[in-house]
């Protein structure tokens, strides 16, 4: 017989090798089974080989080890890189997964493997309860946008259903640009069904009729995962002129981006699908009410839409069950940057920071101490070990000034230059600002200088407080998240590390 | 990818028309485009103009706008991707850069006067556990070292 495997083969298995070993497994004979990342990427590539007791999973493997690895697994004997049963791992043990249940497990090129794993349960149980139903979950589980401003789902979708239009959109925002994110990528390349069924959920919840989803450039293979997932939902019936029988028509398409950063916000974003230069819009109108192309559109994060297949599959009670204060049920955290065991963490809101990076992450990659942890993306506080109790939830990183963003977190090691950071943090958003505002365009330069400026004058006491002028006026004055919160990070910075803000 | 295709005219025309129709196809014409010839060439933005019924100012905004898109020349034969955002940052990836610019001998967003390798900056390939990454060629490469890059770049171009 045959023995087959499972190899992930996502981005981040191939960046480390993944391809070498699929060539060893191929020149042994064995049957591989291509996956996505169960996101544990210090173990990456991960091999699983089916015995007769089950998987049993090796990692991180080079293509040396292949053979090794297969007379181990044959023999039954031990191996040193051997894990056991992947999902008894304390890494995964110790996790909610809801929205990454099947991801490293279901094959991201089968609607049927999806399907075998449990698929389209909530999509089946949408065309039973109808649109309003369905509204009505979604709102009642506290689901709140995942994409970093927290908005409740239920809310956007009530607003774009009952907006006046006979053609109404949804669109994906899957333009995952901050630094140390990396969820939308791993959902998208391992299970982009479930991305697929979020958002014909949301289509009949709320009558859209036509779906894009804009994935930056960056990230070409989770293009081409969704691409071929589209093809083959397009051949079952998941979309088209009637989904799944249902009378309900949908299509979905994707727009790739061209490495704007600014287009992930929502209204840049609409904008470049557009095929526009990548500005954004001034609200109101909101895009429930004039989005893309003028229409009512729903345009929610990748995580968000994949949210709302387990609420309707497991219920709204089921999901907001779970979690902390106002934000309910899970969080796919994204542990990266110098973290010993570096990878998604999906959880009930609630966590603390320092068990993220301390107790689950192990601390650094690199054994020196801890310094700082930077927090939702570029545009995210940086947090120091002083504030590790600081829970995982909406409310409580703003009250410390800070964000969750889409849930990454990016540890520090003592080497880290504060300035430096903040520095680099102001520069970005010189780089990536659309231009449209004032605050963003101009202050984000003048902000650079006077940083420059704190670092080569005797006595920067003046040049601080200009500096957190500059960053109350890009605060208040700014149209969009990038100058609006650039503030954070340099702040941050600032408050909690003023030792490195002086002349050297 | 067929990548830096001769200028010719008929083929821009025939690479733009499947897009003129479509809603928002600017965007998708513009990468169409870079694929076939390396870069988005100067005479195109014409030919996008008429396609789409818009100034050729709008066009040029548009392409000028969006930080994929070459409107000089070429890249290289071979691009190298390096990332330079937070989550690289804090496992050296100024130390893989300054590697790769020695080695090069070139600064970002260049290419070298041969023609061989281009180097750019890129923020974020979503392998932030993974750092410092990049990509070359259009492969991914994580956990770079000095010496894995020298190796790399060797493999490519000895």
């Amino acid at each position: 017989m045959t023995v087959r495997v499972r190899l992930s083969l996502d981005t981040a298995s191939i960046a480390l090798g993944g391809k070498g070993v699929a060539r060893a497994l191929a020149d042994a004979g064995v049957e591989i089974v291509p996956v996505g990342s169960r996101g544990l990427f210090w173990l990456e590539p991960l091999l699983e080989v089916e015995t007769a007791s089950g998987w049993r999973a090796f990692g991180p493997v080079a293509a040396c080890d292949v053979a090794g690895i297969l007379d181990a697994t044959r023999a039954a004997a031990a191996h040193p890189l051997s894990l056991g049963r992947i999902e008894e791992h304390p890494f995964l043990k110790a996790q909610t997964r809801l929205t990454f249940a099947h991801c490293g497990a279901v094959i991201p090129a089968s609607l049927q493997n999806y399907i075998e794993a449990g698929g389209l349960a909530g999509l089946r149980r949408t065309i039973e309860i109808g649109p309003k139903a369905v509204r009505d979950e979604v709102l009642n589980s506290g689901l709140r946008g995942r994409g970093g401003a927290g908005f409740p789902a239920g809310i956007k979708w009530n607003g774009a259903a009952d907006a006046p239009g006979d053609v109404k959109y949804v669109v994906c925002n899957a333009d995952e640009g901050d630094s140390g994110t990396y969820a939308d990528r791993m959902l998208m390349e391992g299970d982009p069904f479930l991305l697929i069924e979020g958002m014909v959920i949301a289509a009949i919840a709320t009558g859209a009729t036509k779906g894009y989803i804009y994935i930056r450039s960056e990230y070409p293979l989770a293009v081409a995962a969704m691409r071929r997932a589209i093809v083959a939902a397009v051949e079952g019936g998941l979309l088209g002129a009637s989904v799944l029988g249902s009378g309900h028509a949908f299509d979905l398409e994707v727009r790739v981006g061209a490495g704007s950063y600014v287009c992930g916000e929502e209204t840049a974003l609409l904008e470049s699908i557009e095929g526009r230069r990548g500005q954004v819009r001034a609200k109101p109108p909101l895009p429930v009410h004039s989005g893309l192309f003028g229409k009512p559109t729903v345009i929610n994060n990748v995580l968000t839409f994949a949210a709302a297949v387990t609420v309707l599959t497991k219920g709204a009670d089921f999901y907001r069950d779970l979690g902390f204060g106002k934000s309910r049920g899970t969080m796919p955290i994204q542990l990266a940057g110098d973290i010993k065991y570096g990878g998604l963490f999906e959880t009930p809101f609630g966590v603390t920071l320092g068990e993220l990076v301390n107790a689950i992450g192990g601390g650094t990659r690199s054994g020196r101490p801890i310094r700082a942890v930077q927090v939702g993306g570029p545009l995210g506080a940086y947090f120091p070990p002083a504030l590790f109790d600081t829970p995982f939830d909406y409310e409580a990183f703003t009250a410390k000034g800070g964000l969750i963003g889409h849930g990454g977190v990016v540890v520090f090691n003592d080497t880290v230059d504060m300035a430096n950071q903040a520095r680099f943090a102001m520069e970005f958003c010189a780089v990536e600002s659309c231009g449209k505002c004032t605050p963003c365009r101009i202050g984000s330069v003048r902000g650079m200088e006077t940083i420059d400026r704190i670092l080569k004058e005797p006595d920067g006491t003046a040049q601080i407080a200009l500096l957190r002028d500059l960053c109350d006026t890009m605060k208040s004055g700014s149209l969009c998240a990038l100058g609006g919160f650039v503030p954070y990070p340099v702040l941050s910075a600032i408050d909690h590390f003023p030792e490195d803000f002086v002349a050297r | 990818m067929s990548g830096n295709q001769p200028w010719n005219e008929d083929r821009a025309r025939a690479t733009i028309a499947p897009y003129a129709a479509e809603p928002g196809g600017l965007l998708p014409a513009l990468h169409a485009l870079q694929a076939e010839f390396g870069f988005v060439p100067k005479p195109v933005i014409l030919l996008l103009a008429q396609a789409f019924n818009l100034s050729r100012a709008e066009v040029f905004g548009v392409a000028s706008f969006y930080h994929d898109f070459r409107l000089d020349r070429p890249t290289g034969a071979h691009v190298l991707k390096l990332c330079r955002a937070e989550a690289c940052q804090a496992v050296g990836a100024e130390r893989i850069a300054d590697a790769a610019q020695a080695r090069l001998k070139l600064g970002w967003g260049e290419t070298g006067a041969d023609g061989t390798w281009t180097l750019q900056p890129v923020y974020c390939l979503g392998l932030c556990a993974s750092g410092p990454s990049g990509m070359l060629d259009g492969e991914p490469l994580g956990r770079l070292d000095e010496a894995k890059l020298a190796e790399l770049i060797e493999r490519v171009v000895p």
